[in-house]
């Protein structure tokens, strides 16, 4: 699905150049779910803008479905975009002069689903995280929280077969956590990619894989594994899990 | 134990089964429920502290039950229990002498010891959304205890990127 070779970006900051990602070999297949953990500065957010080509790499190569992406221009990209990736940004960029409910519809409509189609996808992602009463809202009128979960709205809304995230719980409190952990893990379930950025070791520990970044490299890679302490545990042994 | 069964008698006085049925109907799932034995030696020692006092009582066609209540001494020292903060976390825990003594025994180097216990931390997360998933919603006390070890999780494996961005 998502295969990246020696991927390198340096940005020229007055003069300086500043390495945030450092050779990334990254292989994703269809249907897994990735989580990108690092300090903050690993060149996380970097990577996964390269991913949905909205950061030009300096060298390395970007394939995604078996095709070269890497070279593509700007208008190539957005349609791929249109087509197949969803992308949640760090600081949502909602477009301004619209409701709550037409930022949502307009991907799924960008994709070529009929209004009906668009609408009743909207009420469905909306519904599911909590934000039904704020359709009709701008998003200047929302909470920091609302503004991220309409940002996750809208790029699942063309059903995109990859759903790239850059911290999509950031501004969360542990209740509306909740609701976009329930609703990854029915996106997760329904065998869309996902590459999710995130601090949140809850988020994480639903991913099939775990990606640690430091300055720009990969230190480790590995599948979540599974712990158990007794096959049918209460809360009782969480006083014994923390000593 | 102590504090919770002195904390039970200052409500009203209780023999020892009465007791744990009470622990259980409090904490629910949230604490494990101790057994009855482990309630009579607390009791005892408790009385021998002078912090509770046994009466009889005679019950008809069983044998006597003794019935605990609270004494001054007992109230004080629930009194005290009660204003004084709690114990914070300890950060120098097991995992921290590991990423000390490391080097200097040539066990495992840094990295590799703190991206082991990351994957460990995550796998614990795991199963703490499992339980919390299972939990009865009802279930208030249990699902805040669970929260705050997920909180205390989460600060851990902050605290192991700060490890990893400093002592690389
Ligand atoms: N537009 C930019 N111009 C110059 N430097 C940048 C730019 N964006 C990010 N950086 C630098 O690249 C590095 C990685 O940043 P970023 O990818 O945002 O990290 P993360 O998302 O892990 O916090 C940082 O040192 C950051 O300062
Ligand atoms: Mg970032």
């Amino acid at each position: 699905m998502v295969n990246t070779v020696n991927l390198v970006k340096i940005y020229q900051s007055g003069g300086v150049p500043v390495p945030a990602v450092r050779g990334v070999d990254l292989r994703v297949e269809a249907g897994e779910f990735v989580a990108i953990m690092g300090p903050s500065g690993s060149g996380k957010s970097t990577l996964v803008h390269m991913l949905g080509g909205l950061d030009a790499r300096t060298s390395g190569e970007i394939w995604l479905d078996g095709r070269r992406a890497d070279t593509l221009g700007e208008s190539a990209w957005a349609l791929l975009r249109r087509q197949k990736i969803g992308f949640v940004f760090q600081f949502f960029n909602l477009i301004a002069n619209m409701t709550v409910a037409d930022n949502v519809e307009l991907p799924a409509l960008l994709a070529g689903a009929s209004p009906r189609e668009a609408r009743e996808r909207r009420e469905h992602l909306l519904g599911a995280l909590g934000l039904t009463g704020r359709a009709d809202a701008a998003p200047a009128q929302l909470a920091g929280g609302e503004q991220q979960r309409v940002a996750l709205a809208r790029a699942l809304a063309n059903k995109p077969s990859l759903l790239l995230a850059d911290e999509p719980t950031g501004n969360l409190d542990s209740r509306n956590t909740r609701d976009v952990l329930k609703l990854l893990t029915d996106v997760h379930r329904d065998g869309q990619t996902i590459i999710l950025v995130t601090h949140d070791a809850r988020v994480a520990s639903l991913a099939d894989r775990v990606v640690s970044l430091l300055d720009g490299q990969i230190v480790d890679d590995g599948a979540v594994g599974t712990f158990r302490r007794r096959p049918k545990g209460t809360a009782g042994d969480v006083v014994e899990l923390r000593g | 134990m102590r504090p919770f069964l002195l904390a039970l008698l200052a409500k009203e006085p209780a023999h020892g089964y009465e007791l744990k049925q009470a622990l259980e109907q409090i904490f629910g799932s949230a604490y494990p429920s101790p057994n009855i034995g482990q309630i009579y030696v607390t009791l005892g020692r408790l009385e021998k502290d002078g912090l509770v006092r046994a009466v009889d009582v005679e019950q008809s066609n069983r044998p006597n039950k003794k019935v605990y209540y609270l004494t001054a001494a007992g109230r004080d020292a629930l009194d005290a229990w009660a204003e004084e903060p709690a114990e914070g976390p300890r950060v120098r825990d097991e995992f921290f002498m590991k990423l000390v003594l490391a080097p200097m025994t040539g066990i495992a180097d840094r990295m590799t010891l703190i991206n082991r216990q990351r994957r460990h931390y995550i796998a614990l997360m795991r199963d703490l959304n499992e339980l919390s998933e299972r939990t009865d919603p009802a279930d208030r006390v249990a699902l805040l205890l669970i929260e705050g070890a997920m909180l205390h999780l989460q600060a851990d494996l902050d605290w192991l990127d700060r490890c990893q961005e400093d002592l690389s």
